[in-house]
């Protein structure tokens, strides 16, 4: 795969897929990362979409922030949306029945409709091989529905459905690691991202596009909302996740693993790698395990962190 | 036109199917097995393998994706078609309401079973009736002959640019799907012909351009948006209007395809057995028709004035056509294969009375609630039926208005 290189005016010149004007709360990271989703377009694109906040303020009638062919049917299926969108392209255009021209086909869903009640739809689709690629924008939790917790959500969180009890201090469950579960099914491409690394982002994009059959970007998608920050930190807080390997950057390239450059620098120099609490302190989310009753689920949620790292680094072969 | 010559294959239901949509020129199927459906997936994989069809088949993991496959992959303009029966068709329940509400024009057989619990894998038309609200057309066939040719109308109704909406074909399971029958086929050619390329009407985009109602690159639509109390309630009546419209177009294309196929069952909506002169009538759907008809012959044999009403196309409900039909009988059975726990009798029961409310001449109507899970309505139940319906008529009473006929009370 040679590597698609571009410039920042390049990009910046480009038509915006993905319009102003949608109704997502003012610093909606999700919202962001859609437009530079599709700013990696490369051709003709048809999106799908599950039910959720993007879905839902994307697309209000009689309006739309999208440029693009887009379709939307229910919240547990975009990959099944996706497989009939691809397939129904290949056979029209075979018959020619439609313009013979190569169409992008990209399924966006939330973590709700990932991890949890769409992981059947999406497990399939990959496994039949569709030519599409899969965007998981991550806020970690079911924002649309008043930030419920998902399987995406991380241990300790607040959440409506996981509240800070006096008896259980927010989630207490671990995160789903989604990104190998995807892995394992053995596709062509899954790689994670962060819009703060805006580069990284749109050029896994590119790449999942390029690849013949399915592709699978997990993007972790800060809500301000949700995650009870001010809504000018959105992107510093995709900084500090990966900063902290709370949410590291990979790529997984026919299931050969690789670091990506900012978690990378980390891996070579570990003393970069920061502390947890670091993220957590700037969240309301967490506020609650800065008590001394709750400080242990602080460091649970670091040992898992170093876990999964350690973990990560060998997939990689460092370490 | 005339009738073309056709020739005649030993099939069962699910076969004769498989066999419609073979001629039909699909472009999608997505089907999931399930008794007593499955036969129609497994013809059509042979079909998709040994290259005798043109069509993407997606071998989905489950009947939810199915019909969503099927849905999007109408929306990007092709001609999809699934299959299901019962926990299936109750699994696509979310995306019935999508498919009729984003217009996709998707075709699909069911195979009428029994819901589970108890599982059963035979016949009732449970699985259908609780559908009947999802703004799909419902056709149910009375042998395989005619679920042959109800699917190839079917799309050519489902894809009308005045209509647009989901059909699904009913044929009872077991009784249809697995019995060996003749079945007339109509050449290829003729399918084709008769059903033609999907026609697709414009509609306004976001940006006030007429454009092709398919997601299509050059001209960008959305489907399937956030519709809120502003206009929703105005897209669901679109729908009610659709199917107001379907009416008229099923019958217009059940008898286009009469004068090629030569065959017809009524109108397309209704078909009327021995109803002029009679006093007494019974309303069934599917199969059972059959043998409800052996029994009108020998009732009438004996000079007793006895009919029957098959409904054929269940939604939109003829309702006009029905009221017609009835207005000289004077006791009506209605006989539903499917229970509405708690209702005042099953589903069809519900739909006639309602109807002959209006009429002039009140009937007595009366409901028998029969054949749950594959239970045989014999010949002695049906007379056991018009038995009844005399001594109603004799006696101008009606002791009971819903029996369950044919179990152990
Ligand atoms: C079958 C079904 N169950 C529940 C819902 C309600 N619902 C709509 S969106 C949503 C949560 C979406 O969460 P996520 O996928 O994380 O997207 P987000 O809103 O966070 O962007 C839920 C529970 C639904 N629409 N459909
Ligand atoms: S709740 Fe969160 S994800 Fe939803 S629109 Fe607001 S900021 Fe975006
Ligand atoms: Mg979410």
């Amino acid at each position: 795969m040679s590597e698609w290189k571009f410039t920042i005016k390049e990009i910046a010149e480009k038509p915006e897929l993905f319009m102003s004007g949608h109704r997502a709360c003012a610093g909606c990271v999700p919202a962001t990362v859609h437009r530079l989703v599709l700013k990696a377009a490369r051709g003709p694109v048809i999106a799908t979409h599950a039910t959720g906040c993007i879905e839902v303020s994307s697309t209000i009638y009689p309006y739309t922030a999208w440029k693009i062919p887009w379709i939307h049917t229910a919240f547990e299926n975009a990959a099944a949306n996706a497989s009939g969108i691809e397939a129904a392209l290949r056979v029209l255009q075979r018959k020619g029945k439609i313009k013979n021209e190569h169409v992008d086909v990209i399924a966006f869903a939330g973590d709700g409709g990932t991890y949890d009640i769409g992981i059947q739809a999406l497990s399939g689709a990959v496994e039949r091989g569709h030519d599409f690629l899969y965007v998981l924008y991550d806020n970690e939790a079911y924002m649309n529905t008043g930030i419920q917790r998902s399987g995406g959500t991380p241990h300790g969180a607040w959440t409506t459905t996981s509240p800070a009890g006096k008896l259980i201090p927010g989630k207490p469950q671990f995160k789903k690691p989604i990104a190998e579960i995807m892995v394992a099914h053995e596709i062509p491409y899954v790689a994670t991202a962060s819009p703060y690394y805006w580069k990284d982002l749109i050029t896994k994009v590119r790449k999942g596009l390029e690849v013949e059959g399915p592709a699978f970007l997990h993007i972790i998608a800060p809500c301000p909302r949700g995650w009870r920050f001010p809504s000018e930190k959105g992107i510093e807080i995709s900084r500090i996740i990966v900063e902290t390997c709370m949410f590291p950057l990979w790529e997984a390239i026919d299931e050969e693993y690789k670091l990506s450059p900012p978690s990378k620098a980390i891996a070579l120099k570990p003393e970069k790698k920061k502390p947890v609490k670091e993220y957590l302190k700037i969240q309301g989310r967490f506020r609650h395990l800065f008590t001394l009753e709750h400080e242990h689920v602080i460091e649970e949620l670091q040992r898992i962190i170093d876990k999964r790292w350690k973990r990560l680094l060998k997939k990689c072969g460092i370490a | 036109m005339t009738v073309v010559e056709q020739k005649v294959l030993a099939m069962s239901g699910d076969e004769a199917v498989a066999y419609a949509v073979k001629q039909s020129d699909v472009d999608v199927v997505a089907a999931y097995p399930i008794t007593p459906q499955t036969i129609i997936v497994e013809k059509f994989s042979e079909y998709v393998h040994n290259g005798e069809v043109d069509t993407e088949f997606i071998c989905v993991e489950s009947e939810h994706s199915a019909l969503t496959a099927c849905l999007t992959a109408a929306a990007v303009g092709a001609r999809a078609f699934t299959a299901t029966a019962s926990a299936g068709l109750a699994l696509m329940h979310e995306i019935l309401y999508v498919t009729s509400g984003c217009r996709a024009p998707v075709v699909m057989a069911v195979a009428n079973r029994a819901l589970s619990a108890p599982i059963n894998i035979h016949c009732d038309h449970s699985d259908t009736m609780v559908e009947r609200d999802s703004g799909w057309i419902q056709i149910y066939a009375e042998n395989s002959q005619e679920a042959y040719d109800s699917i190839i109308q079917a799309f050519r109704i489902a894809e009308h640019p005045d209509i647009l909406l989901p059909v699904m074909v009913g044929l009872d399971g077991f009784f249809l799907s697995h019995t060996l029958e003749n079945v007339r086929i109509l050449p290829d050619e003729t399918v084709k012909g008769f059903l033609g390329n999907r026609k697709f009407p414009l509609v306004r985009n976001h940006e006030g351009k007429l454009v092709p109602f398919r997601l299509a690159p050059e001209n960008p639509i959305t489907i399937g948006p956030l519709d809120l109390y502003d206009y929703y309630f105005e897209h669901k009546r679109q729908q009610e209007e659709a199917m107001r419209r379907a009416s008229e177009i099923i019958k217009q294309v059940h008898g286009e395809y009469a004068n090629v196929g030569g065959r017809q069952y009524g109108d397309g909506l209704i078909e009327t057995y021995h109803l002029e002169d009679a006093e007494i009538a019974t309303i069934c759907l599917g199969s059972t028709a059959g043998t409800v008809k052996t029994v009108v012959d020998e009732l009438r044999s004996k000079g007793i004035k006895a009919g029957l009403l098959r409904i054929r196309t269940f939604r939109p409900l003829p309702v006009k056509e029905i009221t017609v039909a009835l207005k000289n009988v004077k006791a009506v059975g209605v006989m539903d294969r499917a229970c509405s726990f708690g209702g005042f009798g099953g589903p069809v029961f519900h739909e006639i009375r309602h109807i002959l409310y209006d009429a002039p001449v009140h009937p007595h109507v009366v409901n028998y609630i029969y054949g749950l899970g594959g239970r045989d309505m014999s010949y002695i139940l049906i007379n056991q039926i018009y038995r009844d319906l005399e001594r109603i008529l004799e006696t101008n009473r009606v002791e009971k208005k819903v029996q369950f006929i044919g179990l152990r009370e």
